[in-house]
C-alpha cells in the first residue's frame, strides 16, 4: 500500500496542472520521541500555489510532521531520518541558524490555538509587524504601515483601530485572522496551517478558511493544511494526504482519496464521519407511557452572570427566557455556537447552577428551589456526561471506584455488590472487565468517555444530560460513542438532553432540536423539520457553514 | 462526500493530542529511562546519598563511628582533623565526628516534628479555609497573614521562650512558624481541585460534601503540599539548629548540630574545625533536602 500511496502522492498535482518542481518535498521523514517513533517514513510534496490537506486522527503524527518541516519539534522530539527540501534546498543542511532565517520569511506557520498563540501584552499590530522587522524587510514605520495593510487584507474593517488593540479585545475568529496576517507578513511561499480553525465555531471557521483560501490564491502561496476534519479537507484542498500511526496510508487528489478511498483506514475514517445525508441513529421513540407528561419542563429560564466591577457592574444575560420540554425516552438536542448559553441551560436543568428566574420541573416535581438532601435525592434520577473525559474522571480513582461512586453515595450496594455492578456496567458500555482496576491515565479518550457513561448509568437515571459528549474525541471514536448512546436509549428508555455545537452529530442522535443563539432559543422543532426546512435565518446560516458541502476537491 | 463535519473545539487542549510515545518493550524501556534520569542528574544522586547518610546516622549511629560522643580523652583535647579523628576533637577531648553523627538523631527528630506540626496544622487550616470559604476563609487566612508578618525566627524565639527549653519545644516553636505557609499552599490547591470537572461530576453523581472533600479534594490537593513539606525540611533544619545554637535546645553534653556550632564558637581562633564541620553538615543537609524537593516538584508537574 505504501508504495502505491507514494506513487499517487509523488505525481505532479492535477490541481495546478503544471510540471514545475514541488515547492516543498518531504522524503522519508522519521521523527522519534525517546524510543518511540511517531513519524515513520513520510513522503509529501506541495507544489507552488497548491493546497494540500494532511488529515488523520490524534496521534497520527500529522502535527509532528508539520513541526518537523519547520524544525520546531517540541522538546524530546528528534528527526532521525529523511530530508525536507524547500525550493530545491535542504532545510536541515544549514542547521538551526539557516532554518531560523527561513521561518517567517519563506515559511509561515499558523498555529492551532488562537487563544494561546498571541502575546497578551502586545498590541496585535506590533505582533503582525514583528516578522518584517526580524527579517529586516521593513523599518519601524514601514512595518507598522504594512501591518495595517495586512490586517485589512485578512478582512478587518477598521485595521488602524484593530492594530492598536490587544488580543483579549478580539474574538477567537479575529485572533486567528491576526495570526494569518502574521504568517503572511513576510510574503512566504509556503504556509503551514496546523488545525487553524479547530478552536472556532463553524460560522467563524468558514470565514477564516474563506480568507485563507482567497489570500493564498491571490498570492500563489502554497498551503499545507493540517486538519482532523475531512470536511475541511474536502472543501479546501486539491490534494489530500491521509496519515495513520505515523505513516501515510493514502495520498492523491482530494476527490479521488475522499470520493473513492482505497485504503481500509481511509474508508473507516470516512464511514465514521457523521453526515448530513447518511442514516440516523436516533431510535424510534419508545412507546409513550400512559402517565404521559414530559420528564423535564423548563419554563422561561433566565441566568445572569455579574460582570466584574470594571465593566460598570453590569450583568451578562447568558440564558434569556429559554423554555423547553424533554419527553420520556426522547433525545432533545440544544445546538448553538460557543457563548450561546446551551451549556448553562443544561447546567440549570441539572441544578448545578441556580437560575436567576424561571422554573425547572422534573417529573412533576418543582426542582428549582431544592437544596441539600432533597436535591441530592433528585440527582439519583438525573446524571451528566461531560465534554472532556480527560477532566471528568478523578485521576486517582480506578475505573471501578469511579463507576461505583454514585452507588456508594446513595448506599445502594455494599462493597462487593458495587464491584459486581461496576463490572456489569462496564460490559454495558463495551469495555473489558480488566479495565476495572485501571486509572484514567491508562485509558484512551474514548474508553474514558465510556467509563463516564457507565458512571452516569449506575443509578439507572431517567435523564442523562450529555454536554458535548463526543466533541473531544476522534471521529471514529465519536461514532462508537454515539452508537452506544443510541443503543442505551433503546434498551433503557433513557431521556437525553444533548448539548452540541455539531449539527451533523445532532442530526444523528436527536429526536427534537432547539437552536440557541445569544442566550435565546431561536427555533425548536423535530430534527427532520429543522434540517429540511429551517425557519430561522440563523439556523440556515449554521447549516450552510458545515464544511464538506462543496464539490469535493475541485481545482479552483 | 456529502456533509462531513466534526469541529473539535478542545482538540488543542486534549492531552492525547501530544504525541505519547508508547514504550517499545515496557520493562526494559522503563528501566533504561529511569537509569538515564539519574545519570543526567549527578547532583540529585549526591543529594540522595547525603540525606540517606544523615537518616542512617540518626537511626544507627554505630554504623559510622564506634566512639562514644560523651566521654572525652583529656590528653587528646583540641586536636585538629586527622585519620583517627576525621573532624578533630573538642575542648574535652571528645571525638567531634562521633558527636556530629550522634547529633543527627536529635536534630532530625526535632526537624521531623516541626515539619509534622506545620504540615498537619497548616493543612487542616488550609483545607477548612478552602473548603468552607466565606467568613471562615477570611478569618483563617488573616490569621495566616499575621503569622507571616512576624519574622519566623523572632516568632519561634518568642514561642520557645514561653514554652521553655528542650528539643521538643524548639521543634513545636519552629513548626508553628511554618503553619501559615502550609495553610496557603493547601488552600490554593483545594480551590484548584474544587474547580475541576471531576469534583463537580462527583457532586452531580450525588456524593455528599464531606465525602467529596475527603475522597476527591484532599488526595488530589496533597501532592504539592507534600512537596512543600520537603522544601520546608531544609529550612526547618536550619531554624532548629539556629535555636539550639542560641541555647534553647538540648541540655549539654547531649550533642545537637546547632549546639555543636555554638560550643565551638569559643575556640574559633584556635580550633576552626569545631564550628566548621558541624556547620558544613548542616549546610550539606539543607542543600541536599532542597535539591530533592526541587526534583520532586518537577515530577509533580
Amino acid at each position: 500500500m505504501s508504495r502505491e500511496a507514494t506513487s499517487r502522492a509523488g505525481g505532479t498535482s492535477r490541481g495546478t496542472g503544471g510540471v514545475q518542481p514541488p515547492l516543498l518535498a518531504v522524503r522519508g521523514l522519521r521523527v522519534s520521541y525517546g524510543a518511540a517513533e511517531v513519524v515513520r517514513g513520510v513522503d509529501l510534496t506541495v507544489a507552488p500555489g497548491e493546497t494540500v490537506a494532511l488529515v488523520g486522527e490524534s496521534g497520527s503524527g500529522k502535527s509532528t510532521t508539520a513541526h518537523a518541516v519547520v524544525g520546531l519539534l517540541p522538546r524530546g522530539g528528534r528527526r532521525t531520518a529523511g530530508e525536507v527540501v524547500l525550493a530545491g534546498e535542504d532545510l536541515a543542511a544549514g542547521g538551526e541558524r539557516a532554518l531560523r532565517a527561513r521561518r517567517g520569511s519563506d515559511i509561515g506557520l499558523i498555529p492551532q490555538d488562537p487563544y494561546l498563540a498571541l502575546n497578551p501584552v502586545q498590541r496585535v499590530g506590533r505582533q503582525v509587524a514583528e516578522s518584517l522587522l526580524i527579517h529586516g524587510l521593513a523599518d519601524r514605520a514601514g512595518a507598522r504601515e504594512r501591518a495595517v495593510e495586512l490586517l485589512a487584507q485578512v478582512g478587518f474593517d477598521q485595521p488602524e483601530t484593530r492594530a492598536r488593540q490587544y488580543p483579549h479585545e478580539l474574538s477567537g475568529g479575529m485572533r486567528q485572522r491576526v495570526l494569518i496576517a502574521t504568517a503572511l507578513a513576510a510574503g512566504p511561499r509556503l504556509l503551514i496551517a496546523d488545525e487553524p480553525t479547530s478552536a472556532l465555531d463553524v460560522t467563524v471557521q468558514r470565514q477564516v478558511l474563506d480568507h485563507l483560501e482567497r489570500l493564498t490564491r491571490d498570492r500563489g502561496t502554497a498551503l499545507l493544511l493540517i486538519t482532523h476534519d475531512l470536511g475541511v479537507a474536502a472543501d479546501r484542498a486539491q490534494r489530500t494526504v491521509v496519515m495513520s500511526r505515523g505513516e501515510v496510508v493514502e495520498a492523491g487528489p482530494t476527490n479521488e482519496v475522499l470520493g473513492g478511498p482505497r485504503h481500509p483506514y481511509t474508508r473507516r475514517l470516512l464511514a465514521a464521519v457523521p453526515s448530513l445525508a447518511g442514516p440516523r441513529l436516533a431510535a424510534p421513540r419508545a412507546a409513550r407511557t400512559p402517565d404521559g407528561g414530559p420528564l423535564v419542563v423548563a419554563d422561561r429560564l433566565v441566568k445572569d452572570f455579574p460582570l466584574p466591577r470594571s465593566a460598570g457592574g453590569r450583568r451578562l444575560r447568558a440564558v434569556d427566557g429559554v423554555s423547553l420540554t424533554v419527553a420520556r425516552g426522547e433525545t432533545f438536542a440544544l445546538v448553538g455556537e460557543s457563548g450561546s448559553g446551551k451549556s448553562t441551560t443544561a447546567r440549570i436543568v441539572m441544578r448545578l447552577t441556580a437560575p436567576s428566574s424561571g422554573t425547572v420541573t422534573f417529573d412533576g416535581l418543582d426542582a428549582t428551589a431544592l437544596t441539600g438532601e432533597p436535591l441530592r435525592r433528585l440527582r439519583r434520577r438525573m446524571q451528566i456526561v461531560y465534554q472532556s473525559p480527560y477532566a471528568s474522571l478523578d485521576p486517582r480513582f480506578t475505573v471501578a471506584e469511579s463507576i461505583g461512586e454514585p452507588l456508594r453515595a446513595f448506599r445502594v450496594a455494599g462493597r462487593r455488590e458495587r464491584a459486581r455492578r461496576a463490572a456489569e456496567l462496564l460490559e454495558r458500555v463495551a469495555l473489558p472487565a480488566s479495565a476495572l482496576r485501571r486509572r484514567p491515565a491508562e485509558l484512551s479518550g474514548g474508553q474514558r468517555q465510556r467509563v463516564a457513561i457507565a458512571r452516569a448509568l449506575a443509578l439507572e437515571p431517567d435523564l442523562v444530560v450529555c454536554d458535548e459528549p463526543v466533541s473531544a474525541l476522534d471521529v471514529s471514536v465519536q461514532a462508537q460513542i454515539l452508537d452506544l448512546l443510541a443503543e442505551l436509549q433503546r434498551e433503557l428508555g433513557l431521556s437525553y438532553l444533548f448539548i452540541s455545537h455539531d449539527l451533523a452529530v445532532v442530526r444523528q442522535i436527536a429526536h427534537r432540536v432547539g437552536v440557541m443563539r445569544d442566550g435565546r432559543l431561536v427555533e425548536t422543532g423535530t430534527t427532520e423539520r429543522i434540517f429540511d426546512e429551517p425557519h430561522h435565518a440563523y439556523t440556515e446560516e449554521l447549516l450552510a457553514a458545515i464544511p464538506g458541502r462543496r464539490t469535493a476537491g475541485q481545482p479552483r | 462526500m456529502n456533509g462531513v463535519n466534526g469541529v473539535t473545539r478542545v482538540a488543542g487542549t486534549a492531552p492525547h493530542q501530544a504525541p505519547s510515545p508508547p514504550a517499545v518493550t515496557p520493562e526494559a524501556g522503563r528501566l533504561a529511562a529511569r537509569l538515564g534520569y539519574w545519570l543526567r542528574r549527578p547532583g540529585l544522586v549526591l543529594s540522595v546519598l547525603v540525606v540517606g547518610a544523615v537518616l542512617t546516622a540518626a537511626i544507627l549511629p554505630e554504623l559510622f563511628t564506634s566512639r562514644d560522643p560523651l566521654t572525652g580523652v583529656p590528653a587528646e583535647k583540641l586536636r585538629g582533623p586527622s585519620a583517627e579523628h576525621p573532624f578533630g576533637t573538642d575542648q574535652l577531648g571528645r571525638d567531634l565526628f562521633a558527636r556530629t553523627v550522634h547529633g543527627a538523631a536529635l536534630s532530625l527528630r526535632a526537624t521531623s516534628l516541626a515539619v509534622a506540626v506545620g504540615l498537619v496544622a497548616g493543612s487542616a487550616m488550609g483545607l477548612l479555609a478552602g473548603a468552607l470559604g466565606g467568613r471562615v476563609d477570611d478569618v483563617l487566612m488573616r490569621c495566616a497573614d499575621v503569622l507571616l508578618a512576624i519574622p519566623a525566627l523572632l516568632l519561634s524565639l518568642a514561642i520557645v521562650t514561653a514554652l521553655g527549653f528542650g528539643t521538643t519545644r524548639v521543634a513545636i516553636a519552629v513548626g508553628v512558624t511554618s503553619v501559615a505557609g502550609f495553610a496557603r499552599v493547601m488552600r490554593a490547591e483545594v480551590l484548584r481541585v474544587r474547580g475541576t470537572v471531576y469534583v463537580e461530576a462527583a457532586h452531580a453523581a450525588g456524593a455528599r460534601r464531606h465525602s467529596v472533600l475527603l475522597r476527591h479534594v484532599l488526595p488530589n490537593a496533597a501532592g504539592p503540599v507534600l512537596v512543600f513539606a520537603a522544601v520546608e525540611f531544609g529550612a526547618v533544619v536550619l531554624a532548629v539548629s539556629a535555636l539550639s545554637f542560641l541555647g534553647y535546645g538540648a541540655e549539654p553534653p547531649t550533642p545537637e548540630w546547632g549546639s555543636l556550632v555554638s560550643e565551638g564558637r569559643d575556640y574559633l581562633a584556635g580550633a576552626w574545625w569545631l564550628t566548621t564541620f558541624p556547620g558544613l553538615t548542616i549546610a550539606a543537609t539543607v542543600l541536599a533536602a532542597n535539591r530533592i524537593a526541587r526534583a520532586w516538584e518537577g515530577e509533580e508537574r
